[in-house]
Formats: C-alpha cells, sequence, structure tokens
C-alpha cells in the first residue's frame, strides 16, 4: 500500500474560477487535503461603499456571470427590506421565474457539459458533439429556452437589466409569456426528459463515497425553497435571515483567497444536494419521480450525487414555471410602475438559493439612500471546508488505486460542487511524487 | 480550409462573458465548423502552445496576472479584449478610487496581507491588445460579428458614436426626458441601447465615446439633480480607469 502521496493540480478544468487542488501524504500520515483558491481577490464589499441603491444591484450582479441573476434578486431584496419598499405579487411571480429559468439554465450547463464529460472519459463537451449529438443539442435547447426567460422577463439573461429596487422597468406582455409556456411544454419537458434518461444510463460511473455533514438551504413551507424563506440547518433547525451570521461564521485560511464557513460541525454542506435533503417533499411530483428513476433518495450523503440532484431540479424548475406562468395569465399582466420611494433608510438582509447554494447579501444605508457597509456570503465559498473535510476522508478511502485514478476522483469531486470561484473570489492544482 | 486555433483566457472577472459566448446555442455548433478550440479551461482540459487568436476575458489586478498575459501575449498572432473588465477594467477598477489598505482591510480585516492585490488595469495596459469587444457584458451579436470577421481574415469595425445614436434608431423614449439620470450621451455605442430599451438609464458600461465632453455630461447631469460628486461617482462604475 501507498505511504506516500503528493498532488497537486494546477488551475482545474471545467469549473467556474481558479483553483488547485493539493494533497500530501507522507508515511501513511494525510498531512493536507486542500482545495487552494486562487483567484484574484475582488473586493465587492468595498467596491459598494457609498453607492446608491440604484446602482447596487447593478454591481452585485457583477460578481459572477452564472450567477448574476441570483446575485441581483438577493440584491434587490435586501435593499428593498433595508429602506422599506414593498413589492408586488406579480413582482414576485415574474422574480420567482427568472430564479427558476436561472437554476435550471445553471444546473444543465453544469450536469451536462461540465461534470458528463467524466463519466463518459472525455476532457471537454466538445468530442462528445460528434458521439452523444442528441444529448449535446437537448442540452442546447434548455439552456436556450433558460436564456430565452432571462431574456424576456428581465432584458438579459447575463446581467439582466429592468429588474431594479422596487419591481420591473420592463413587462413581458401576455402573449409573450403565452409562446415561453407553450415551449416549456412541447420543448424542455421532453428534452429534459431525454437528458434525464442519459444521465440514468450513466449512474454507476458516479463514485459511491458517503460522508454525512450539516446541510444548509433555503426552507420555506409553502414551496421548494428557492426565491426566498428561512435558513434551514439539517442539524439545528431553521433560522430568520437576519441571524445569517451566527450559520455562516466565515473565517480565513491562508490557502484560499475566499473565506471558509462552519456551524454545528467543522464544515457544512450548500447547493442542490442541501436544497434536496431539507425540502424533499416540497419537490414538484414529476421532479420526485426524477429522482426514483436516478436512484436518488433523502437524505443522501454522497457529495458526487449533487449533479443528480441538479437534474432532479431541473424537472422541478420547468414544472414549477408553467404553473406560476398559469397564475400569470390567470391573473393577466398589469402595467406596473417600480416602487422605488424609500419609506426608511437602516440595514437589510436577504437570502436568495442560486445554483451553488444559499447566497446572503447584507447592507446597510445612510439617509441619503447610499451604502455605509455591505457583506455578501457566496455558496462556493461556504462549500470550501467541506470540500477539505471529503478529501480528507476520501484519500486514505482510495489511496491504494492508481495514481491517475485519484487525482480524477479529487477533481470530479471538486467539480460534483459545482464550484463558482469568481463568486467566491474563484479553483485546482494536483502533482505527484512516490 | 485549415481550422483557426482559437483560445480563450479569464483574468479578474465575473466569468460572464465567456458564458456568454456558450450562450450562442444556435451558432456555436456551425462556427465549430471553421475554428479549433485549443484551449478553454472553463470549459475543456486541454492545452496549447500557440494560438491564432486569444480571447482574454477579465482585468490585471495581481503581480500573477501580468505575468500570465504576457505570455499568452508571445504565444498569440492575434489578442482581442473581451468585454468591460478587459477593455477598460469596468467594475473592477473601482478599487482604484479607495485607499487600497481600506479596501483590503474591508474585506479581509487582520489577513488583509495574505492576498497580493495591484491597482486594476485594463488588458492594453500591459500588453498590445489588437481588437476589443466592449460592454458588460460583451454584446452576443457584436461578438460573433467580430469573431466571424477575424476568422475570415477581415478587419472588425470600430464603433465610436453615442449610445444615444442607437437609442433613437430603436425609437426609445429618451430616458432624460423620463426625468431619471442616463450616460447614453458620452458612452459608446454598439449595444442596441439595450438598457434604455428596456426602461433602464444607460450605465456606460461600453466606455466613453473619444472625442467625449465631460463637463457638458457633468453640466446635463447637475440638470437631472444630481450632484457633482454624485454625477462623477456614477460616469465612474464602468469608466473609473479610464476617468482617473
Amino acid at each position: 500500500m501507498r505511504k506516500d502521496l503528493n498532488i497537486h493540480v494546477h488551475h482545474l478544468t471545467r469549473v467556474e474560477g481558479h483553483g488547485n487542488i493539493v494533497v500530501d501524504m507522507k508515511n501513511g500520515v494525510l498531512r493536507k487535503a486542500h482545495l487552494h483558491i486562487v483567484e484574484a481577490p475582488r473586493y465587492f464589499e468595498a467596491l459598494l461603499k457609498g453607492r446608491n441603491f440604484h446602482e447596487v444591484a447593478i454591481i452585485t450582479s457583477r460578481i459572477c456571470g452564472i450567477c448574476s441573476l441570483g446575485h441581483q434578486m438577493t440584491s434587490l431584496k435586501a435593499t428593498e427590506s433595508a429602506l422599506g419598499l414593498e413589492v408586488s405579487e406579480q413582482t414576485k411571480i415574474l422574480r420567482k421565474i427568472l430564479v427558476h429559468g436561472s437554476t435550471f439554465q445553471s444546473n444543465v450547463l453544469h450536469a451536462l457539459f461540465l461534470a458528463t464529460p467524466d463519466f463518459l472519459n472525455v476532457g471537454s463537451v466538445f468530442p462528445l458533439i460528434n458521439t452523444h449529438r442528441d444529448v449535446v443539442l437537448a442540452a442546447l435547447r434548455l439552456k436556450r429556452l433558460a436564456n430565452d426567460i432571462g431574456d424576456l422577463i428581465s432584458g438579459r439573461a447575463v446581467h439582466p437589466i429592468s429588474c431594479v429596487p422596487g419591481g420591473f422597468t420592463k413587462l413581458p406582455t401576455e402573449k409573450e409569456i403565452v409562446d415561453l409556456r407553450d415551449k416549456m411544454i412541447r420543448q424542455a419537458r421532453p428534452d429534459a426528459q431525454f437528458a434525464v434518461g442519459v444521465l440514468a444510463s450513466l449512474a454507476d460511473k458516479i463514485p459511491h463515497f458517503t460522508r454525512e455533514t450539516e446541510y444548509i438551504s433555503v426552507f420555506n413551507d409553502s414551496e421548494y425553497g428557492l426565491y426566498d424563506g428561512q435558513i434551514c440547518s439539517s442539524d439545528a433547525g431553521l433560522f430568520p435571515v437576519e441571524r445569517y451570521l451566527e450559520v455562516t461564521n466565515e473565517f480565513i485560511v491562508p490557502h484560499s483567497s475566499s473565506k471558509h464557513a462552519r456551524f454545528n460541525r467543522s464544515s457544512y454542506l450548500v447547493g442542490a444536494l442541501a436544497r434536496f435533503n431539507n425540502s424533499f417533499n416540497l419537490l414538484h411530483p414529476e421532479a420526485k419521480k426524477t429522482a426514483a428513476m436516478l436512484g436518488l433518495k433523502a437524505p443522501n450523503h454522497n457529495p458526487y450525487m449533487n449533479t443528480v440532484a441538479q437534474m432532479v431540479e431541473v424537472v422541478h424548475c420547468i414544472e414549477d414555471t408553467i404553473n406560476l406562468m398559469d397564475q400569470l395569465l390567470n391573473k393577466g399582466i398589469k402595467p406596473e410602475k417600480p416602487n422605488q420611494e424609500p419609506t426608511r433608510y437602516g440595514r437589510g438582509v436577504a437570502t436568495t438559493e442560486v445554483p451553488r447554494g444559499i447566497l446572503f447579501h447584507d447592507y446597510t444605508y445612510n439617509r441619503q439612500g447610499s451604502i455605509e457597509a455591505a457583506n455578501c456570503i457566496i455558496p462556493t465559498g461556504q462549500n470550501l471546508a467541506n470540500i477539505d473535510d471529503d478529501m480528507k476522508k476520501l484519500v486514505p478511502e482510495i489511496v491504494s488505486e492508481p495514481k491517475e485514478q485519484i487525482t480524477r476522483k479529487l477533481e470530479m469531486l471538486v467539480r460534483a460542487y459545482d464550484p463558482c470561484i469568481s463568486c467566491s473570489v474563484h479553483l485546482l492544482d494536483v502533482r505527484f511524487v512516490e | 480550409m485549415k481550422k483557426v486555433k482559437v483560445a480563450f483566457f479569464d483574468f479578474t472577472s465575473c466569468e460572464g462573458c465567456q458564458l456568454n459566448k456558450l450562450n450562442f446555442e444556435n451558432d456555436l455548433l456551425d462556427m465549430l465548423q471553421w475554428v479549433e478550440i485549443v484551449e478553454f479551461r472553463e470549459a475543456m482540459d486541454d492545452k496549447a502552445d500557440e494560438y491564432d487568436i486569444a480571447f482574454i476575458e477579465g482585468s490585471i489586478s495581481t503581480p500573477a496576472c501580468v505575468e500570465r498575459i504576457h505570455d499568452i501575449r508571445r504565444r498569440s498572432k492575434i489578442l482581442v479584449a473581451l468585454g468591460a473588465c478587459a477593455v477598460s477594467g469596468g467594475v473592477n477598477a473601482i478599487k482604484n478610487s479607495h485607499p487600497a489598505d481600506w479596501v483590503k482591510e474591508t474585506v479581509y480585516g487582520k489577513d488583509k496581507y495574505l492576498f497580493p492585490s495591484i491597482p486594476v488595469q485594463p488588458i492594453s495596459a500591459v500588453v498590445k491588445v489588437d481588437y476589443e469587444v466592449r460592454g458588460c457584458p460583451m454584446s452576443a451579436p457584436e461578438y460573433l460579428h467580430i469573431f466571424k470577421s477575424l476568422v475570415l481574415g477581415r478587419k472588425p469595425e470600430d464603433i465610436d458614436y453615442a449610445v444615444c445614436v442607437e437609442c433613437k434608431q430603436e425609437e426609445n423614449e429618451c430616458v432624460l426626458d423620463k426625468g431619471m439620470f442616463c450616460l447614453g450621451p458620452v458612452t459608446r455605442a454598439g449595444c442596441g441601447a439595450i438598457c434604455p430599451f428596456n426602461g433602464q438609464y444607460c450605465t456606460g458600461c461600453r466606455g466613453l465615446i473619444a472625442n467625449v465632453n465631460k463637463e457638458g455630461a457633468i453640466d446635463m447631469l447637475k440638470l437631472h439633480g444630481l450632484s457633482v460628486q454624485e454625477a462623477t461617482k456614477r460616469m465612474k462604475m464602468f469608466c473609473t480607469y479610464e476617468l482617473e
């Protein structure tokens, strides 16, 4: 059995941002198993200082291209809470549709373009264009449709335009919603079912590994927690969002320009698997069927299954988008102007589930409506300590396997979290010495 | 025809521009008949030594960035800056207008020394940039147009007139006339005035036109009730590097 192991993966591929995997084992003792975050720091909390409330969401959306919608939603809700701006039921429904669109777009991108190449032993999605053309085309159509939702309702899928504090500056027409709903039914449903079938056929390629941890997500007893709700810990129960600092407990480690987090254990997990474990009962019945088909039961303690949970959510988001569009069409779309007259100035905290997990924005505004202090806590940052803990348990379990396979399983592990490192500031580096 | 070797690199940014190009669902597969993507860390494992066209996203903000961009430039025939962060520093450059120590302390507290950071610069401040695709995010159709032009060996045109021109073509109601703030008169066009079209003001993400009348712009914004300080700050959201 191997006693010494030294792995260094520089700039891990197929993840968003820059990180390295470092594993160091000497005489059978694991001295280091880390994900080094080497992304350049971006200092958003400092960039927001002095900015007027009209500008804040425009800047925070730039934290991340993939999750720009989620950052914008969280930012708008925090601003609205700080300034006492009420939003209409119509605005909430439109925002929920946007969150669904951005969740299923990102989940499709990760599950089918970034993770699936590992299951088929290729280095990227590009060779699959020739060998698995049908699934690539289905994934592209799903992505396109999710982007169409963003384009229609928020003006642009990446860095949305028309969602502002208090509502929307432009509204879609009922005809446009009818057309999009029609596409969801005729196109998105069959494409998602096809993609689920492909993933089911690859289920045996997903590594077996179990480590129970604390699962933290947004929870809402009336719907699967995405757009809004309380903080839910699988260990400690529910917390109001204002108490987020007691949950996240951020700390700085030298090997990461992104801060780490912990609550009741040395680490916790956020993202699709945490949401699935905490809110399984609230999934749409079709999504529950999909989970059964993919062999995913709640609670599941295999982090590699995050990718599977993402596909379950794709089905949920498609079905719930159709429901929300029906609600919108039943009531009719009313011409509304955004409510931008502050009723107070102070502190506001908000949370949303973005594709990679629970996100917090916390702003304090002065009487001029400008930011005095800001804090953003990003899902990938919250997962970093959990990834390190997974590696510490995994490496000894697979240490007798060939080194290429160990490296590959570590890369797949980090990728399964779908890390978004630009967000967390940015991920992976593996090198072997026998 | 030999396929053109294309590579994509990301520096300090949100990677939204790179993502945006995966969003050409309808054109992506067609483009791959003409080009070979030889390096694209966000989507694939492969690496290459030389590139016909290197697309660069993001700003220069650490000593390591400077080293890496010089290395990429040496190995690239054509280098294109993609999006506001690469072209002008984008929102990253806002930090340049605050004291560096305060910025680091605000985010990392007493651990501020752990992570090296230098003032934010656009790519062109460090190496020669052959072409630029502006915007935050870059406009997808404009990028596709420039990409196709370069693959065909043509020189893409440089747009240097204000967003107002395109806004009028779209027949949008003037944002300033609506009583809102707008940077359309001083910002380079090419986006089809997408923000005013969606009821929002122009945030100036494409940078200033070449012969901009800064004082005139500030006077105009003052007329709309903004203090000089607030008007300048708003102009700097995407243009701090250009204006300082």
